[in-house]
């Protein structure tokens, strides 16, 4: 018994050294569903380590959760989309700086058949179309930037937000787990372009879900990369954030994310300044 | 269905094929179950054992908190474990949080009273002869105490099964502290999670059809151990 136990601990403490990171330098970054889930990092990581030799690691969350991570000091880095969230992040001193990287917009996606007949439509006519037909509307519900942003275009709209409602779907997951939700109810949703594609490439460019809502200016959507304050989380790999920021900004990486295509397509617009 | 049958191919491409992603999944799993098993077999069997022997004031009440935890949701021991993990919680200062060690901590609890609910259960239920023999023989408590854990050990090694069924498969605590962060903290549960989210179910059946020979051969070890005792 006593052999039996002190090889459990000696296996235990061999386990765990090589759980033990790697001596590499590493950075903890909190990020939004959409650059993860459209393979965006996985297409840079690998190239930052190699020109800078820093590790990457990322946790793939809405931007609201990302904001807490910061706040927690959990996290270096947010790279994350919503902007007024975001400036307030950074006023609060929670954040160092924030600088925008990339952009895309956002999309209403819907059946082909197109119950509530917003092909074409602006956002507003179309939010209103929708709630008037009570037409299936599938909302991430998770305070991610993308929801946020919903959120924000019911209020302009200037019709309440839907919450209770029967035809309003809250998720509650990420945004291609959603459209997926949408897809099979036949609804309408809100999805950055970026991750549509993803989607579309999925579904080997046919999609059963098509653009009905694109080009409206409000749909705009900026990405940003924020480090996290140092004065706030002393622990904060700040030289390491700013490193990886100046990276992110830089013609190299700028070319590598017009580049990123799927189906022929750019899923990312550069716009660093 | 068909991403079943297409799933199920491509899934043993993936595995075969020696996929690095997947095995990554394969060997983080591994080694957080590994250590949270060790971590609950450590504590759990003592305990248990504790629990079924020593004569304490409370011991009644002892029992039926451990007997309560067995139904601990695995996502309310997430959220305890990261409140403890962040930066801004007691623990913070350990840099746990999105590490194994971090993820095992919480998957360890998870196990401990399943491993000292079992154990006790095992313990009681040895004939009271062997004690009475043991004491006969002029063993002092001590060796009483090792001579009944000895008697027990099928019993314990099957808790630790049980355990270690559980913790495998589980998926909140992996998620919630281990962040799900690629060739660090991703599981094969986590992954499986984000795969089936990002709608790449032959991954996701892949990753299951590991855990589900996981579970066989947990299955087989328990079964051995079950006729080593009888």
């Amino acid at each position: 018994m006593f052999r039996t136990l002190s090889r459990l601990v000696a296996a235990t403490a061999v386990l765990l050294l090589a759980a033990a990171p790697l001596s590499a330098e590493s950075l903890m970054m909190a990020t939004t569903t959409s650059t993860d889930n459209t393979g965006l990092l996985d297409e840079i990581a690998p190239v930052f380590q190699e020109e800078t030799g820093i590790e990457l690691k990322w946790t793939a969350v809405g931007t609201g959760k990302a904001l807490k991570m910061g706040e927690n000091c959990d996290v270096d880095v947010l790279l994350v989309h919503a902007p007024p969230a975001e400036k307030k992040f950074v006023d609060s001193g929670f954040g160092e700086w924030r600088r925008e990287i990339m952009y895309n917009d956002f999309v209403i996606i819907g059946p082909k058949s197109d119950p509530a007949g917003i092909k074409g439509d602006g956002v507003t006519e179309a939010l209103e179309a929708i709630e008037d037909k009570k037409a299936t509307f599938i909302s991430r519900g998770d305070d991610s930037g993308t929801n946020k942003k919903e959120i924000g275009l019911w209020k302009t709209a200037g019709l309440g937000v839907p919450d209770k409602q029967d035809w309003y779907v809250q998720t509650g997951q990420g945004m291609l787990a959603s459209i997926r939700v949408a897809e099979e109810k036949g609804g309408y949703t809100m999805t950055d372009r970026g991750t549509y594609i993803k989607y579309s490439a999925d579904k080997d460019g046919n999609p059963p879900l098509d653009i009905m809502v694109e080009g409206d200016k409000v749909l705009f959507n900026q990405y940003s990369v924020i480090p996290i304050a140092p004065d706030n989380c002393p622990n904060a790999k700040y030289e390491l954030a700013e490193k990886f920021a100046d990276w992110l900004a830089s013609d190299s990486t700028q070319q590598r994310i017009a580049d990123f295509r799927l189906l022929g397509k750019a899923l990312f617009i550069p716009n660093a300044k | 269905m068909d991403f079943l049958l297409d799933g199920l191919l491509r899934a043993f491409g993936l595995l075969f094929s020696g996929d690095p992603e997947t095995w990554a999944a394969v060997s983080v799993t591994a080694r957080s179950s590994a250590i949270a098993l060790a971590g609950s077999l450590l504590i759990g069997a003592p305990l248990g054992f504790l629990l079924s022997v020593a004569h304490f004031r409370g011991r009644a009440t002892a029992r039926l908190a451990v007997d309560t935890l067995l139904a601990l949701p695995t996502v309310l021991i997430g959220l305890l474990v990261y409140a403890f993990l962040t930066h801004r919680g007691p623990l913070g200062g350990m840099d746990l949080l999105f590490t194994i060690p971090g993820m095992a901590a919480g998957q360890a609890l998870l196990g401990l009273p399943i491993v000292a609910a079992l154990t006790a259960q095992a313990v009681e239920a040895l004939d009271v002869r062997i004690r009475h023999t043991l004491l006969t023989l002029g063993a002092n408590p001590r060796q009483v105490a090792m001579g009944l854990l000895w008697e027990a050990r099928f019993a314990v090694m099957l808790a630790g099964l049980t355990a270690f069924g559980r913790i495998v498969s589980e998926v909140g605590i992996a998620m919630m502290v281990g962040g799900n962060i690629k060739w660090h903290t991703r599981t094969i549960t986590t992954a499986i999670a984000l795969e089936t989210g990002k709608g790449q179910f032959a991954m996701g059946v892949a990753l299951g059809l590991v855990l589900l020979a996981l579970a066989l051969v947990v299955n087989l070890g328990a079964a051995w151990l079950r006729r080593r005792m009888a």
